[in-house]
This record gives structure tokens, C-alpha cells and sequence, in this order.
């Protein structure tokens, strides 16, 4: 599902309600069928939230950082897997540098290999294309595809369109 | 009678029950604080080692009870809103800290004037007075962090739970504190024991009564002007008489 | 793939403080330094008579603590705020209670630990006696915890406030007097021939209770700041 609006339209804490950091004044969000607030951990296993911010320390180089992302999810990720997952974005030769020392766009491929070493139903990204190149936004078109094709569910936010090869999107426009 | 009172937890509705009262509480403080001086100052007998400047513990002692008595309401009231979510709960919280810093601070003041006669210095760290200190923090510490944060949902909530982390330390500092005081024989203020003069009894009484009923009143009010503040924006506060006056003045 | 289990995961939340610490190593040596500063300071304000020193002694150097501890407690999670990682913790599938222990384990071998093992050195400035300077060290290993688990409380009530570093200390400072009394009270029952035992009971029980209580109050005061 795309979530369409304009700026300040509520796209963002939408999503943000939708993860559980906000309580909603009205209604309830309901994960198969059970309540999300009911769920708590059960549901966060099962989604994967990538907001404006990238979730990348600085300090640690972009193998380590995804080691670490995959930990906080709750699993174990192999050095070959992240390593293949890093190069499957663009970023063989510098997994071992640190991540400060890396363009914009190279920090937020970073933080989408977390697409790639993930087993969550439901991704819910907010703008993921920002600072991507065409390339990149190519390879995000497929990601969503892959992951959309296995049974995965993707809530996304964004200006650019994003069309995904032989699926359906639905629109969601905020006012 | 259950509707009605669940009626009255509406901001809306809660900002005029609470006008209504004010009088009935501001009053009868007033009565209880002039009854309770004139016995004070009086008829109360001199005390025979402590002569007249004993008599600020009338003053004293109620605003220390109060004090206390006041940051437990408050922590209660904030507790309220963090578990039920009501919003007069929590607006009631934040009325309540000011006066009950201002009791604090009274309790600190007359015990600094009891205890310049009495011990030649103008503060002694009493175990009791150096709670209520403390006390005192506890309470500046929570209007900071309301202060200091500006959506009021969160501002709430926060202080809410900075409140029922305080109260559950309040009696740990306390008891530390005691400890500390007997460790280092510091000196202790008595008050003039269990065998009081009845006069005094009444005198100290009546100012309680007089303190309790006046923080009743002041916290309504203040409640008042914070149901206004956050609730600018909506029809019933601008269809007030007292908004729209003072819309034509200015 | 392997799932990580809750310690698992409690570890990994130390280790990666840790190694995050590791690689900017100034922010540890800065707290350890005005850990010092702090107690060579009080010398030069009252003067330098044995007597009066030796007595000052415990009560200087748990001020020093504590102090030097409040100055590091915006540290615990404002960067994680910053960058995005806080919100990613709150979204992993184990309880947010212990993830916030271990943020707290970390904290308290990168502030606590080092102040405690450094505070003998200190204490030999004001001629603390033998038995003293190990009792320092115990109730400093027992009562830093403490300021580390309150800390975090307050830490998380404030996150991405403005002024943050003294709003923190002035809602926590309160809070810590107790570890503060009993503390320095342990060290002065070595010289004064009282128990010290009693003492350090006191600063074990703080520990415990606050061990049980923190992390789920911490974890709550989380989710309050990050709505």
C-alpha cells in the first residue's frame, strides 16, 4: 500500500501509529486479527520499520552496523550473508570502511540491506528512495517485488512513484 | 449519582463546577487563619523554655503536613492520568505543584526563623528540614520538567511518572535521612513535646485546617486558568463571558 | 537464520555499547577526569589541613561521583535517539525492559566501574586509612549501579530536551541522596568504629530494588518520550 499526501498531511505518524509508538486517540490497529498493543513483541517480530533516520551508527563500518541491525531484530546474520547483502547493494569494497566516511545515498543502502537479511511479514518504510540514485531505485522496485511475491506485506510512503512489476498497489491519500 | 460525577472529569464542565466552589473553600481559610492567628498569638501561653518566638511553629508545622499531604495528592492525581488517561487528572497534577512547592518552601522559611532564636544559626540541618529540602527539590524538579517540554500529552505523562518515581522515594529519603542525622548527632528541633497546652493544639489545628482549605481554593483556580491555556483554541473557551471581555478590551 | 534469545540479545545491547565506547574513547576519559578534578577542587577551597580533609574525605569523593555520573547520563540515549537506533530497539521482539538493563550494564562499566576503581588514588589524597580505601571501593562497585539505574530513568524522561544534561541531574539528584548518605556513610564507619556493614546492606538493598524496578520504569519512560 502506498500512503500518499501532502507534506505535514500525517504520512509519518501514520506509519509511526501503525509500528505502535503512538497510541491512537480513536480506533485500534489490529495485526491477524489481534490487537497490536495485545501482540507487543510478537508483532515487532514480525515487522520491519525504516523511518527518515537511517538506524546506522557512525562508528561501526557497514558490515558491523548490519550485523547489528539484524541482532536487534532478534536473529543471528552469517558474515557471507551480510556480506552478499551488502553487495547486492551496491556496496562491495566498502563494507569494511566506516560509515561516516560514506555519501548519503550510500548510507541509506545501508540501511535498506536490512530488506535483504530480514524475514519480517510487513515492511513499513517512510521514504525509503530518499538520497537514492536511479540504480538504486531500480533495485528497491525489486526488493518490494521479491518480497511481495514470498507474502510479505509493504506499507510504504513517497513523492517519487514507485510502480512494482505485476503487482497491484493500493493508494492511500492523506488530507 | 454516578453520571454526575463522571460528568464533572470533562474539562468543559469540570472549569465551571470549579468557580462555583472556590468561594466555599477561600472563606472558610480565611475564618480558620484568623481564628487560628488570635488563638496563636493570643491566648496560647508563652512556652516556658522557648518563650515567644515558638510561635512560628503554628505556621510551621501545618505548611510541612501540607507540603507532604499535597505531593501524594499529586503523585495520586498523576498516576490517574498516566493509568486512565484522563485529562483533568493530569491538569489537576500540575495545579497542585506550585502550592505544594509554596508549603515547602513556607515550612523551610518558618523553620529557619524558629531556629535562629533557638539554635543562633539560621538554618540547622534537622533531619525533618532537611527532607523537606529535599522535598522541595522533588517538587521544583517536577515543574522543570513540565516546563521543559512543550507537547502537553507528553509533558504529562512524563511528570506523571517522575511524580510516582518521587513518592516511592519520598519515605526512603526520609528514613535516610534520619539516619544521617542520628549518625552525625546533628540537633533536632522538638516541638514542645506530647504534653501541649491545649491552646496551642487548637491554634495549630485551625492553620491546618486554614491551609488545607486554602490550597483547595488556590488549586482551583489555577486549574481554571490551565484548562483555559489548553484548551484556547476551542469554541466553548472563546464563547466564555471572561475570554470574550477580554477580547473587546484588548 | 538463527533467532537470538533474550540474554542473547541483553548481550549483544552491552557489547555493542561498548564497542561504540571503544571508538570514541574520549567520552570515558572525560567523566574519569572530572571525576578527579572534582575532588582536587575541594582542597583548594578549604584549605589543605590533614584533620579537616581526613574527615571530608568520603563525603568529597561520593559527591565527585556523583556528580561525574550525572555528567555522563545524557549519553545513554541520546545518540541512539539521534541516529535511529533507540526506535529500532523498541521494535525488537524482546522486552524493551531488558534491552534498557543492558544499556544500563554498559553505562555503568564505562562510568561507574572506572570511578570506582580509580577512587582509592583519590581517597589516598586525603590519608583515608587502608580499610577505608577498600570499603570506598566496595560501596562505590555497589552504589554507582544505583545512580546508573536512576540516571536512566531520568535520562529517558529527558530525552531531546533542551538543557538537557541539568535538567537531568536535578531530577535525579534528589533521588540519589540516599546511595549518597549511606555511601559515604560506609567509609566514615571504617574510622568512626561504627558498622559498616549496616551501610553497605543499605546500598545493597538500593541496588536490588532498583535492579527490579528501573528497567520496566525506564523502558515506559521510553515509549513516553518517543511518542
Amino acid at each position: 500500500m502506498q500512503v500518499q499526501g501532502a507534506n505535514g498531511s500525517g504520512k509519518t505518524s501514520l506509519l509511526r501509529t501503525l509500528c505502535g509508538f503512538i497510541r491512537p486517540d480513536e480506533g485500534e490497529i489490529r495485526w491477524r486479527g489481534k490487537r497490536v498493543g495485545d501482540l507487543g513483541e510478537d508483532y515487532h517480530a514480525e515487522l520491519l520499520y525504516l523511518g527518515h533516520l537511517n538506524a546506522i551508527k557512525d562508528e561501526l563500518n557497514a558490515l558491523e552496523n548490519l550485523q547489528m541491525s539484524a541482532g536487534m531484530a532478534g536473529y543471528q546474520v552469517t558474515e557471507q550473508q551480510a556480506i552478499a547483502a551488502l553487495r547486492r547493494m551496491g556496496l562491495q569494497r566498502r563494507e569494511h570502511l566506516p560509515v561516516r566516511v560514506l555519501s548519503q545515498g550510500q548510507r541509506r543502502r545501508v540501511a535498506l540491506a536490512r530488506l535483504l537479511t530480514s524475514a519480517a511479514h510487513l515492511w513499513i518504510l517512510d521514504e525509503p528512495l530518499t538520497a537514492l540514485d536511479v540504480g538504486a531505485v531500480g533495485l528497491m522496485q525489486e526488493l518490494i517485488g521479491e518480497h511481495l511475491s514470498n507474502g510479505g506485506m509493504t506499507i510504504f510512503t513517497t513523492h517519487q512513484p514507485l510502480q512494482v512489476a505485476g503487482v497491484e498497489t493500493r493508494q492511500l491519500t492523506l488530507i | 449519582m454516578a453520571i454526575n460525577w463522571f460528568k464533572y472529569s470533562a474539562p468543559t464542565n469540570f472549569y465551571g463546577l470549579a468557580g462555583k466552589l472556590i468561594p466555599f473553600f477561600a472563606w472558610p481559610a480565611a475564618i480558620f487563619f484568623v481564628i487560628g492567628i488570635y488563638i496563636g498569638f493570643f491566648i496560647a501561653p508563652t512556652d516556658a523554655t522557648q518563650s515567644e518566638a515558638y510561635r512560628i511553629i503554628f505556621l510551621h508545622v501545618p505548611a510541612s503536613i501540607l507540603s507532604m499531604f499535597i505531593y501524594l495528592i499529586m503523585a495520586g492525581y498523576a498516576a490517574l492520568g498516566l493509568i486512565f488517561k484522563t485529562r483533568l487528572s493530569a491538569m489537576m497534577a500540575q495545579a497542585l505543584a506550585p502550592t505544594g512547592a509554596l508549603f515547602a518552601f513556607i515550612s523551610l522559611w518558618s523553620g529557619a526563623l524558629w531556629g535562629k532564636p533557638m539554635w543562633g544559626a539560621w538554618w540547622v540541618w534537622d533531619a525533618r528540614l532537611t527532607s523537606e529540602l529535599i522535598l522541595l527539590f522533588l517538587y521544583l524538579g517536577f515543574i522543570a520538567l513540565q516546563a521543559s517540554i512543550e507537547d502537553p500529552r507528553r509533558g504529562d505523562r512524563a511528570s506523571a511518572l517522575l511524580a510516582i518515581v518521587g513518592s516511592v522515594n519520598v519515605p526512603i529519603i526520609y528514613f535516610s535521612v534520619k539516619w544521617w542525622n542520628t549518625l552525625h548527632q546533628g540537633s533536632t528541633i522538638k516541638y514542645s513535646g506530647t504534653s501541649m497546652h491545649i491552646a496551642m493544639q487548637q491554634a495549630m489545628f485551625s492553620i491546618l485546617i486554614a491551609c488545607w482549605l486554602y490550597a483547595i481554593a488556590v488549586t482551583l483556580a489555577r486549574v481554571r486558568c490551565i484548562i483555559l491555556e489548553r484548551e484556547a483554541n476551542t469554541t466553548w473557551v472563546n464563547g466564555l463571558p471572561e475570554v470574550k471581555q477580554s477580547e473587546v478590551r484588548s | 537464520m538463527n533467532k537470538l534469545s533474550l540474554i542473547g540479545l541483553f548481550g549483544l545491547v552491552v557489547r555493542r555499547d561498548l564497542l561504540l565506547a571503544m571508538r570514541r574513547r574520549a567520552d570515558v576519559l572525560t567523566t574519569l577526569i572530572f571525576f578527579v578534578m572534582v575532588v582536587s577542587l575541594f582542597p583548594l577551597g578549604v584549605g589543605p589541613e590533614m584533620d579537616m580533609l581526613r574527615k571530608m574525605a568520603s563525603g568529597v569523593v561520593w559527591v565527585a561521583a556523583l556528580l561525574a555520573s550525572m555528567l555522563s547520563l545524557p549519553r545513554m540515549f541520546s545518540a541512539d535517539h539521534a541516529d535511529g537506533t533507540l526506535e529500532q530497539m523498541m521494535l525488537a521482539p524482546q522486552s524493551l525492559s531488558v534491552l534498557v538493563l543492558g544499556k544500563i550494564v554498559a553505562h555503568w562499566m564505562l562510568s561507574g566501574l572506572p570511578l570506582a576503581l580509580i577512587a582509592p588514588v583519590l581517597g589516598l589524597q586525603f590519608d583515608m586509612p587502608p580499610q577505608a580505601l577498600w570499603i570506598l571501593v566496595l560501596a562505590l562497585l555497589l552504589g554507582t549501579p544505583v545512580l546508573s539505574m536512576i540516571g536512566a530513568v531520568g535520562a529517558a524522561l529527558t530525552l531531546g530536551l533542551r538543557g538537557g544534561g541539568v535538567l537531568v541531574s536535578l531530577l535525579v539528584l534528589p533521588l540519589c541522596i540516599p546511595v549518597l548518605i549511606f555511601g559515604a556513610g560506609a567509609v566514615e564507619a571504617v574510622t568512626s568504629g561504627m558498622s559498616v556493614v549496616s551501610n553497605l546492606s543499605f546500598l545493597g538493598a538500593f541496588m536490588l530494588f532498583a535492579l527490579v524496578f528501573t528497567p520496566f520504569v525506564a523502558a515506559q519512560a521510553l515509549r513516553i518520550s518517543m511518542e
